[in-house]
């Protein structure tokens, strides 16, 4: 057999004369809008406001402190109707709706092609190259596909509630990134009960997932959709006691001042509590019906899950919503546990939104790498992993962080005592609970016979592959 | 007096919340009447949300457009017949009694309570500590009794329900 069908030795090239030119313009780009942008600052342009895009929400204050100067000079009989600040009221929602929209809409773009991209580095091959250079129109192509798709919708299906759940779907992916942090003063709706509006908001998408599997007439969709709804009812447990033991640490719901707290005492909350963390990206990957935990949409057991009978443009939303939802939950990692837009005082000198996206791309990739990597549980192992373990122990580690929580509030040490005792007390909890818990349930490793990996061997399977390969 | 956004949003979510309201008994199909009862849950959040609720409005989402929803499509679903039609059934005059009646109360109370009004200025001077921290001291500190009481109960719930389907080991 040639060399170059050997599946052990082809590489995926990593650099290519392509690749290294474009890089080349940018680096190039870049150094020139830094060298412009340098000018600037040094001639003295900006005038001692310092709003560029380094600081948009700076920027965005100083246009409704300006916006409301306007307004002063409004009609007395207006203001009694609409209001002093209406004009920078209307301007921020729009321009934040704008921008948020935006965002959202690029990434969906492009998350289909970088998803692709690295799931096929990762099973060692190229994975979309050919539309567009690196095959980065490969999106658009498959966007016009689905459009140009007919919408089947099966007989004895219930119209109204088969055309409904992709757009319902769509609009708490969407809502959930109202209320990310993006940098000091950047939040859309940096509203008191942050947290309680994240859950409440993720939660409704289970009924619209339900809907889909029902409405379809097909018993691989319900089967999905009765797996989804079990599925996401059972980790919204785990899930929301994970964050209660961030806001119980924190001592608020509100994000921006969830990150402020981190920023202050220098601290990063996955580090003081691990299993919180871990808590969060596991259900996180539950709530998200993706790798390990895709048993909603297991191709290999019932077809695609609830979505078996959508096609075209419908089937299109399902998979974009899928894609957002997994950024939306690297932003929120970074944001609870990561130390959202703060990286120990580099903040100053990086726009703090450049810190969070790259904590959330982050937070992504290791879905991505997760989806490339394991294989899926099966239903009961899920279910049994959330309530016999993942909430049993959340319970004690909550418990566990309330005791901290008050006992700080009564000791005064330095932050740092403080916070280096609490992650050590946490960490040592963690590792005791998981393995006594374990225990408990009956895991017992010692008892069980150690197998040597010799199949391999005895089946002749190394040896035979070897005498093909030098044949 | 409130702006114009407020009275435009309350009469556009009163809308909504009636309409829904009315089409769960008007529709035909009993999962559509669920459909349409989470959109009512949802215009009450959003009229909690013009009263500057936050806190009650997310609650509502998160249980009665959450959970709750999730709970009614599967009775519907374990339930074989129930799942045809929202048709007639002999509950109905005393379901009208019982609604009358409710209604009747909730518009006596209302008629009845001196409601505190407020101008914007004397609300700008107080000083709110926000909607979170109130209804935690509240039901922590002056309602401690009724809440332990209503967890107790609901764990006592949770328990029967385990118990009651619970297969026989012996």
């Amino acid at each position: 057999m040639s060399a170059a069908l050997d599946p052990i030795r082809v590489r995926v090239r990593v650099t290519s004369p392509r690749l290294a030119v474009t890089l080349g313009i940018v680096l190039v780009l870049f150094g020139a809008a830094s060298i412009g942008i340098a000018y600037v600052v040094v001639s003295g342009m900006l005038d001692g406001h310092w709003y560029d895009f380094r600081d948009l929400g700076l920027g965005m204050a100083h246009l409704r402190e300006w916006l409301n100067e306007v307004n002063a000079g409004q009609p007395a009989a207006l203001s009694a109707f609409l209001g002093d600040q209406w004009i920078s009221y209307i301007t921020g929602a729009l321009l934040g709706a704008t921008g948020i929209l935006t965002f959202f809409g690029l990434l969906l773009l492009i998350l289909v092609w970088v998803e692709r991209r690295l799931i096929g580095r990762i099973q060692v091959r190229k994975g979309p190259n050919r539309v567009g250079p690196f095959g980065l129109l490969q999106p658009v192509a498959d966007a016009l596909k689905l459009i140009q798709k007919e919408v089947l919708i099966p007989i004895g299906a219930d119209r109204f509630m088969f055309y409904l759940p992709p757009v319902l779907v769509f609009i708490p992916g969407l809502l959930v990134w109202a209320v990310v942090p993006w940098a000091p003063n950047m939040n859309y709706l940096d509203t008191n009960v942050g947290v309680i509006y994240l859950i409440a908001i993720s939660s409704t998408a289970t009924l619209a997932i339900f809907m889909a599997g029902w409405a379809s007439n097909n018993h691989y969709a319900l089967l999905g959709a009765m797996r989804t709804v079990a599925m996401m009812i059972s980790y919204e447990i785990p899930l929301s006691l994970a964050l209660l033991m961030v806001v119980l640490m924190t001592g608020s719901m509100q994000l921006s001042t969830i990150v402020q707290w981190q920023v202050d005492h220098h601290v990063w909350l996955g580090m003081l509590m691990p299993l919180a963390l871990f808590t969060f990206f596991f259900s996180s990957t539950a709530e998200l019906n993706r790798t390990p935990n895709d048993i909603a949409e297991a191709e290999s057991e019932i077809v695609a899950g609830f979505h078996t009978e959508y096609s075209g443009m419908k089937f299109g939303l399902f998979y974009a919503v899928e894609l957002g939802n997994a950024v939306a939950v690297g932003a929120f990692v970074a944001a609870f546990f990561l130390g959202g837009w703060s990286l120990f005082g580099l903040e100053t000198w990086i726009p703090p939104y450049l810190i969070f996206a790259a904590k959330a791309f982050g937070g992504y990739f290791v879905l991505v790498w997760l989806r490339g990597t394991l294989p899926r549980f099966r239903l009961d192992q899920l279910m049994s992993f959330a309530w016999k373990y993942l909430i049993p122990i959340s319970l004690l580690q909550v418990l566990l962080v309330a005791i901290e929580v008050t006992a700080m509030r009564y000791m005064h040490f330095p932050d740092f005592v403080e916070l280096s005792l609490v992650g050590a007390a946490n960490l040592a909890f963690t590792i005791f609970i998981v393995r006594a818990w374990a225990t408990f349930l009956g895991y017992r490793p010692e008892r069980e016979q150690v197998l040597k990996p010799t199949m391999a061997k005895q089946m002749g399977g190394l040896r035979a592959a070897e005498e093909m390969r030098t044949r | 007096m409130d702006s114009i956004g407020v009275i435009i949003g309350f009469y556009a979510l009163a809308g909504l919340t009636v309409g829904a309201a009315l089409l769960v008994f008007l529709v035909r199909n009993l999962l559509h009447a669920v459909l349409a009862l989470v959109l009512a849950f949802l215009g009450m959040s959003g009229l909690f949300i013009t009263l500057s609720a936050d806190f009650i409005a997310m609650a509502q989402i998160l249980i009665y457009a959450g959970a709750i929803p999730v709970l009614l499509v599967f009775a519907v679903m374990l339930t074989p017949h129930a799942s045809r039609d929202n048709a007639n059934s002999l509950f109905a005059p005393g379901g009208l009694l019982i609604g009358l009646g409710f209604a009747a109360l909730f518009v006596f109370v209302a008629m009845a309570t001196v409601w505190p009004v407020l101008d914007v200025e004397t609300l700008h001077v107080q000083s709110f500590a926000g909607t979170v921290r109130t209804i935690g001291a509240a039901l922590l500190g002056d309602y401690l009794l009724a809440f332990e009481l209503a967890s107790v109960l609901l764990l006592a719930a949770f328990v029967g329900a385990v118990a009651l389907v619970r297969e026989d080991e012996a």
